[in-house]
């Protein structure tokens, strides 16, 4: 991976400074964490530089994350929908099953290399709590999971890997009780016991530099396709398609493909009951700029200026939020951005597992339904790459429920 | 020196008395009780208010302030009616500091303009916006000038000498010092070491400081203001305020939980 490591990564599109993209981002914390902050952005833009980092990165992404990650062409699902190609980039066979572990893995390795004993996470799905419980008991520290009482009834197949991993997951009651209240609470912890601890964010979200520092992390995702496309079909897909909660897996996805101005770029964000029911979480489609959460960005909030409660099938995508490149792509017109329902995500999720063999997160299954929806109205020599961000093993409980099957 | 702010900082340095912040949260526990629950604080020795604005994720702000939002906005407490509340509470007290604390976006949704304009001629003398550091307020700092709101910032025990330089350009009326790393309301104030950082500061500014978090009752408070031109107390009195039936009893509770308080800090002074 040497040709796509050191001088590859330092990626065209930047915020200033102060992590501002456009009008979006920047560093809306309080005061106390102001400084670890700073001093965050400073060990994270020496480091990413540094080739021996690098390359401890790159060995934990090859040997313990098991990349890269290959393309599949998905052949029964394109005949299925009947028109362009539709292939999957597979992050599903990750260790641990879903994108979220590249950010971990970079985020732990940055917290040993700043000598911080203690690693906390929010997580919704569960996918980012296991996967920096995973990180953090192979490193051999202290980590506490912030998650939503809600989340923690609706994934408790994750929440019972996160325990076995040695994790300690505190419930959430507050608010909704779901993602956007967790990272409230380990905000609340890091102003805290700010000394010893770091954050692992599990999006492209938050103060300055953690969306930055989660896209370059997640980037490897959309430097390993453009490659693996080159080298099995000698050209760039025509459509980039990928679901969007916070955003990671998709600006992991798009990021590298920004400057391929040919290419096209779709986030699929959940529609919940449908974009005018009042519950979904689409908060690019749906919402409009305010503050949440460290950064200027794109959320679901009345008029009052008070956030939401957002809606969604799968608890990935349920944030009212949304990572502040994003908006900057959507407001430059680079990126588009639709919605998928419920309904239409769970048709998504079926159709994959039945003509290929592949369960989907709910999450995935998202860009899923909205991909094959695209690939219909394509031509047969253009190519759709979704990314298959997750897998669907947490969300058997969930699907089996909405089908009123009991386990 | 148009600002109550500053005009009360002032009497009191001519006293040698310092100043007492209580905090209550706009619309807690009922949206009628406030505008009496703030006469009562002035009543019970308030010298400055902390109104403050509920936000549905107020991330910088322990258990019991969380609570006190979500009933707020429960109550149907949005910034507008915050700004009915001073209006009113300025017909019958036209001294009195007030200022607003909260988070940026029901303020942004507001609009900077119509806000700055609206809290100026409310009666709102500062506005503190836990989320905004100095380096974010940008258009809405200059807006806040224009109608002669004073932006209060925070200074922090992370805060470092170079920060305190530039919150210190910034800052007007007061500067308000958390007194230690964490949430509102948790438990970890230790008087003693605010010395040092106090010393620290001054060295960048001129302003009053006042201190606050973990600030519980008289002993408290009494320490504080040995060290400090200003107490603000929040959670406590927010709990004091929680178990009431009706308007009398909440301004009674306000009035038993502070009037002791005053008076320590006032012993203190002498």
């Amino acid at each position: 991976m040497s040709n796509e490591s050191a001088a590859g990564r330092l990626l065209a599109s930047e915020p200033d400074d102060q992590g501002h993209f456009g009008p979006y981002g920047g560093t809306y914390v309080s005061e106390t964490l102001m400084h670890a902050l700073e001093e965050l952005k400073e060990a994270y833009f020496r480091w990413r530089e540094d080739e021996e980092f690098l390359a401890r990165f790159d060995a934990d992404l090859a040997h313990y994350v098991g990349r890269p990650s290959p393309i599949y062409f998905a052949r029964r699902l394109t005949e299925a929908a009947g028109g362009a190609r539709i292939l999957l980039k597979r992050e599903d066979l990750n260790h641990t099953g879903a994108h979220k572990i590249n950010n971990t893995v970079g985020q732990a390795l940055l917290a040993d290399y700043m000598g911080k004993t203690r690693i906390i996470a929010e997580t919704g799905a569960g996918q980012h709590g296991v996967a920096s419980a995973t990180v953090a008991a192979r490193l051999g520290k202290q980590c506490v999971v912030y998650m939503g009482e809600v989340d923690i009834h609706r994934q408790s197949i994750n929440v019972f890997r996160m325990r076995l991993l040695g994790a300690e997951v505190r419930s959430v009651t507050s608010g909704s009780k779901t993602l956007k209240d967790a990272l409230n609470e380990a905000m609340r912890d890091w102003v805290t016991n700010v000394d010893d601890t770091f954050y692992i964010i599990g999006t492209v979200a938050g103060p300055h530099p953690y969306p930055v520092m989660v896209r370059d992390f997640n980037a490897v995702v959309g430097r390993e396709a453009k490659r693996q496309m080159l080298e099995q079909y000698d050209a760039l897909p025509d459509v980039l398609v990928a679901c969007v909660g916070g955003g990671s897996n998709a600006l992991g996805l798009f990021h590298p493909f920004i400057g391929d101005t040919e290419v096209r770029m779709v986030g699929v964000e959940a529609a919940g009951d449908g974009l005018h029911s009042g519950r979904h979480a689409a908060s690019l489609c749906a919402g409009r700029p305010g503050v949440l959460h460290g950064c200027r960005t794109y959320l679901m909030d009345d008029d009052a200026g008070q956030i939401e409660h957002t809606h969604s099938v799968s608890a990935g995508l349920d944030y009212p939020g949304v990572g502040p490149e994003h908006a900057f792509l959507k407001d430059s017109g680079r990126a588009e951005y639709v919605g998928v329902t419920d309904v239409e995500a769970m048709e998504g999720f079926h159709q994959l597992t039945r003509l290929e063999g592949i369960l989907p997160a709910l999450e995935s299954a998202h860009a899923v339904a909205y991909g094959m929806k695209l690939a219909a109205s394509m031509r047969p020599d253009q190519m759709v790459l979704i990314n298959l961000s997750g897998r669907g093993d947490k969300d058997v409980q969930t699907v089996a429920a909405l089908e009123g099957i009991s386990l | 020196m148009n600002n109550r702010i500053d005009q009360r900082f002032a009497a009191l340095a001519e006293t040698g008395r310092r100043a007492l912040i209580p905090f209550v949260t706009a619309g807690y526990p009922e949206a009628e009780w406030t505008v009496p629950i703030l006469h009562a604080l002035v009543r019970a020795g308030a010298d400055i208010i902390e109104l403050g604005v509920p936000f549905s994720d107020p991330m910088a702000d322990g258990p019991v302030i969380q609570v006190a939002s979500e009933r707020a906005i429960v109550n149907g407490v949005s910034l507008q009616v915050v700004l009915d509340m001073v209006r009113q509470f300025r017909r019958e007290d036209p001294v009195t500091p007030i200022v607003l604390m909260g988070y940026l976006n029901p303020v942004e949704r507001y609009g900077n303009e119509a806000f700055a304009g609206d809290a100026a001629a409310a009666g709102v003398d500062g506005l503190l916006l836990v989320d905004c550091p100095p380096e974010e307020m940008g258009e809405l700092r200059a807006r806040l000038d224009q109608h002669g709101v004073f932006p209060i910032c925070l200074v922090a025990p992370t805060t470092t000498e170079a920060r305190m330089e530039t919150i210190s350009q910034q800052a007007r009326g007061y500067l308000y010092y958390v007194s230690f790393k964490g949430i509102t309301g948790a438990d970890r104030l230790d008087a003693s070491a605010l010395a040092a950082p106090l010393a620290r500061l001054r060295e960048h500014t001129a302003l009053p400081l006042a201190v606050g978090f973990g600030i519980k009752g008289p002993e408290s408070a009494a320490a504080v203001a040995g060290v400090a031109e200003g107490v603000v107390i929040g959670s406590a009195l927010i709990e004091a305020l929680g178990a009431t039936e009706s308007p009398d009893a909440a301004c009674e509770r306000v009035t038993g939980f502070l009037a002791p308080i005053r008076a320590a800090m006032d012993n203190e002074a002498r």
